[in-house]
């Protein structure tokens, strides 16, 4: 009863944001709106006992927003930071319902397919211990491998960033 | 040790057994009335604090601080608090009022959300997870998000310049606070607020004894990435009343300026308690391991010990505020990226290693 209750009350923020971030004028208010569907989502990930993921994406997206706020205000024009108007045309409105479509039809194949709706996993929360042991052995079901090649993949980002960003020294 | 959980469970009894209410009920009465408490608790303490600041302010300063309200002036903070209160909120013209009147919720919500894991006495902590300190570092850095948006809804450019610094500051600074949170949970072996306090208890158990070098490197540096987080001098570039004159939190007046000076002095607080219940054992007694000595240090309520060392922790990042002058901005981030990030991972190794080979007490 409660948690239906909270699923109800998380999917209403999480829609109603959602189609906020994409209807308002201004950039920055759309940002917003993203951080309040993710958090919406983090909700989700407490209301199913997995608290780990959770306080993961909070940590994760909170930082981000931030990120993605200092490059909103670097990168777009001032214009479009004190409101955009767009005059969306009628075929390009067709194309974007059909993207959506296309979206809703994957989403709902893989759910039907997999029968994630029917199977209802057990409400306990997942110990630390066990996700730790998860991500870094090497046993069946354990993910070492994805996980070392993430943190490579990650590094060599960093190392691309800083060279694009150094700054050459000029020859005398 | 008194156990407070003794009550939690007769006010659960009294509510489920002997009234006779069902599981819904009962659990939506006993959520409002920790609500009720916490809030309470945070309004207590953020008024026993800003009397603390203005105190221990002058008396860095050689003068008095507030005399005339009250004896020693006591009333002082009573009276501001009603000024502010009855003050007119109005936004600024050009300013974007959704971002502008949800980002002091957004401070708030963070700075509550962290007060409401620290451990008060033995069983009485609210928030007790298993990912108890990975979810408190998440939830604070929702404050970051409050900080940059006050400063972009305002319209003023000094709040957007104090809105970047704070997001640089507050972004690198939370890099070797959570670094020195996994060392400490290193040694503990977990995440749950309540079993780090209870790995603290018994003989010299406090972390800093137990895990000595590297747990007191870890100690030092969360202290000063602490006070970097709570965005306090020297590292208040953010907010440089002399050069940015409030920095993000210019424009806003009555109870929005209200709810950041709130979080401003509650996360000193809750900075200072991470600090004694990680390193100093939040509510446990300091015990030498001669049992008539630890009974009587035992006798002193667990509550007493946490205030205690939680205001003892205050006091030095207080002292630290009014001694020190502000940093530049590129000496602040110099100061996380080149010096304390690379110390906290080579910490983070040492620690590693002592728990390995066993060297801890």
């Amino acid at each position: 009863m409660a948690s239906i209750v909270m699923f109800c009350i998380l999917a209403a923020v999480i829609l109603g944001s959602a189609v906020m971030c994409v209807t308002t004028k201004r950039i920055m208010r759309s940002v917003t709106f993203l951080l309040f569907v993710l958090l919406g989502v983090a909700g989700l990930y407490f209301l199913l006992d997995y608290t780990y993921l959770g306080a993961a994406q909070i940590s994760v997206y909170a930082g981000g927003m931030v990120m993605m706020y200092i490059f909103a205000v670097q990168l777009v024009s001032k214009r479009t930071l004190q409101g955009l108007v767009e005059r969306v045309k009628g075929c390009r409105a067709l194309s974007y319902a059909l993207i959506c479509l296309v979206g809703l039809a994957t989403v709902a194949g893989v759910q039907l397919k997999n029968g994630f709706i029917s199977v209802l996993v057990e409400g306990k929360e997942v110990p630390m211990q066990t996700i730790g042991e998860a991500l870094l052995g090497s046993e069946k079901y354990q993910y070492v491998l994805p996980f070392e090649f993430i943190s490579v993949f990650l590094l060599a980002c960093i190392i691309g960033a800083i060279v694009v960003a150094r700054k050459e020294k000029e020859d005398k | 040790m008194f156990d407070f959980s003794n009550i939690t469970s007769w006010l659960h009894n009294l509510l489920s057994v002997t009234c006779g209410l069902g599981d819904f009920w009962t659990i939506l009465i006993e959520c409002i009335l920790v609500g009720v408490c916490i809030l309470a608790g945070y309004a207590i303490l953020a008024i026993i604090l800003i009397f603390m600041e203005r105190k221990v302010c002058a008396w860095f300063q050689c003068r008095l601080g507030p005399m005339r309200v009250g004896p020693w002036g006591i009333f002082q903070v009573f009276a501001d608090v009603l000024k502010m209160l009855i003050k007119e909120i109005f936004s600024v013209d050009g300013a974007d009022k959704v971002l502008y009147y949800i980002a002091p919720f957004l401070v708030i919500i963070a700075s509550v959300g962290t007060f409401s894991f620290l451990p008060w006495n033995n069983g009485a902590q609210v928030l007790d997870f298993n990912v108890g300190l990975f979810l408190m570092s998440a939830i604070s850095s929702i404050g970051i998000v409050g900080i940059f948006m006050a400063g972009w809804g305002s319209n003023n450019k000094y709040s957007v310049v104090s809105a970047m610094r704070g997001a640089v500051q507050l972004i690198s600074y939370e890099m070797s606070l959570a670094l020195c949170l996994i060392t400490a949970v290193v040694l503990t072996g977990t995440m749950k607020v309540s079993g780090i306090v209870d790995a603290q208890t018994g003989a010299f158990g406090w972390l800093i004894f137990k895990g000595h070098i590297p747990a007191i490197i870890a100690f030092l540096v969360f202290l000063v990435a602490g006070n970097a987080e709570a965005n306090r001098g020297p590292f208040d570039l953010a907010e440089a009343e002399s050069e940015l004159t409030a920095g993000y939190h210019t424009e806003y007046s009555g109870m929005g300026f209200g709810f950041y000076y709130l979080a401003e002095y509650l996360n000193l607080f809750v900075v200072s308690g991470i600090a004694a219940t990680v390193f100093l054992g939040g509510w446990a007694p300091f015990n030498i391991g001669v049992a008539g000595v630890d009974s009587v240090l035992d006798m002193i309520p667990g509550i007493v010990w946490f205030l205690g060392k939680t205001f003892g922790i205050v006091f030095l990042l207080m002292w630290v505020r009014w001694t020190f002058p502000r940093l530049r901005v590129d000496q602040i981030l110099k100061l996380e990226w080149k010096y304390l990030m690379p110390l906290c991972l080579i910490n983070l190794i040492l620690m590693t290693v002592v728990v390995a080979f066993g060297w801890h007490f």
